[in-house]
């Protein structure tokens, strides 16, 4: 699955198991602020690791960033991005009565950091076990790791297992976000390793064009 | 920052400036930044390592510009090629950070020391004094090297901006 293009079929599975997860995020996020919460339709894109840092904003731009890691029959990685302003938003609504500054330097809240690895937690989780019951895979993730940082040095990370083996990652990028106002909004970047695809369109009966 | 004329250097990429135009790279999170530089004819080279070692890739054909061991090589070929003296060149290096504290202790976690551990050996080799070093820590780096002073501008989000 190095660099090789995806086959419309594919694109259309990875493109459905990115509307499930999200879909299912959807939900639970919603229940936590009270309001109706929408999805855009996911995009999923080949790109080089360059090209996933602008997916993203820029590779410069400062988000809130959570990662977990996922092992099991598919391991990869999730993202749930925020930028400053939607994290300051979000938490806002779930935690009323602090202000909080993300960009503080030192310590910023630890209380509003541990917020938003739980909303993060409850939201991804939701993600991923929706995926995992679709596909019938054993899928279980880590705990959240947040950072307040720049989009190129959190991605990395998420980067390392691909770059190993390629020059191209597959990500799987949906938007979910309040229809009002659009203050609470994320976006889902599932980032499988390479090995994983294979898993992942046998279980749903898609031929891979690879051996 | 301050500079128009400013080159950018990407992910796993390598690049080489004469003043006045300077060089930069942003969001260095475990990767490194090299800048190896000759002051006095105001060309330098920058490389944004991900991996420390190619000998250890999986990958058929390798990108040269990803891995330590085979970008800095390049970097010092690039500018001797174009008028640098191999005798003069120093280096100034930022980045190796680790941005999540991981409970695992697995060898992909501890990548950041790791690359910059892999590009001090490599300076060594080719007998390239290090004249300024920022590295580790948990906050991603953007950095811009100025050919024409020999300085490193460091910016990052929480820690403040520095020169070196």
């Amino acid at each position: 699955m190095s660099g090789k293009p995806l086959s419309s079929i594919q694109k259309d599975a990875l493109k459905e198991i990115g509307n499930i997860g999200a879909g299912n995020a959807t939900t639970s996020l919603s229940a936590l602020v009270d309001k109706k919460i929408q999805m855009e339709v996911p995009s999923v894109k080949v790109v080089s690791f360059d090209e996933m840092m602008d997916v993203i904003g820029g590779s410069d731009q400062t988000v809130v960033g959570l990662y977990f890691r996922i092992t099991g029959d598919t391991p990869g990685a999730v993202y749930f991005i925020l930028t400053i302003k939607e994290a300051q938003a979000l938490l806002a609504k779930i935690l009323p009565d602090t202000h909080v500054d993300l960009l503080h330097e030192g310590t910023p809240n630890e209380y509003a950091l541990s917020a938003l690895k739980e909303v993060g937690n409850i939201v991804t989780g939701s993600y991923l076990s929706a995926l995992s019951d679709f596909m019938s895979l054993n899928m279980s993730y880590s705990i959240p790791y947040l950072s307040v940082d720049m989009v190129g040095a959190i991605i990395t990370v998420g980067l390392l297992e691909i770059c190993e083996k390629t020059d191209n990652a597959i990500i799987i990028n949906t938007n979910i976000g309040d229809e009002e106002d659009h203050h609470i909004h994320g976006q889902f970047i599932l980032l499988p390793d390479p090995e994983a695809f294979y898993t992942i369109f046998s279980s749903l009966g898609i031929q891979t064009n690879e051996a | 920052m301050k500079h128009e004329n400013v080159v950018r250097v990407g992910i796993s990429d390598v690049n080489i400036v004469k003043a006045p135009q300077c060089i930069r790279t942003s969001g260095l999170g475990s990767c490194v930044g090299v800048v190896i530089y000759d002051q006095q004819n105001k060309i330098a080279g920058l490389a944004h390592i991900m991996l420390p070692d190619s000998t250890l890739s999986k990958q058929k054909e390798l990108n040269p510009f990803k891995f330590a061991d085979t970008a800095i090589p390049y970097v010092v070929n690039k500018l001797c090629e174009h008028g640098a003296r191999k005798f003069a060149l120093k280096a100034k290096v930022a980045g190796g950070a680790q941005m999540f504290q991981f409970e695992t202790n697995s060898s992909m976690m501890r990548i950041g020391p790791r690359n910059v551990e892999a590009v001090l050996d490599q300076l060594h080799k080719y007998r390239i004094p290090l004249i300024a070093k920022s590295i580790g820590g948990s906050s991603g780096r953007t950095i811009e090297f100025d050919p024409s002073t020999g300085k490193l501008f460091i910016r990052t989000v929480t820690k403040g901006e520095s020169i070196i």
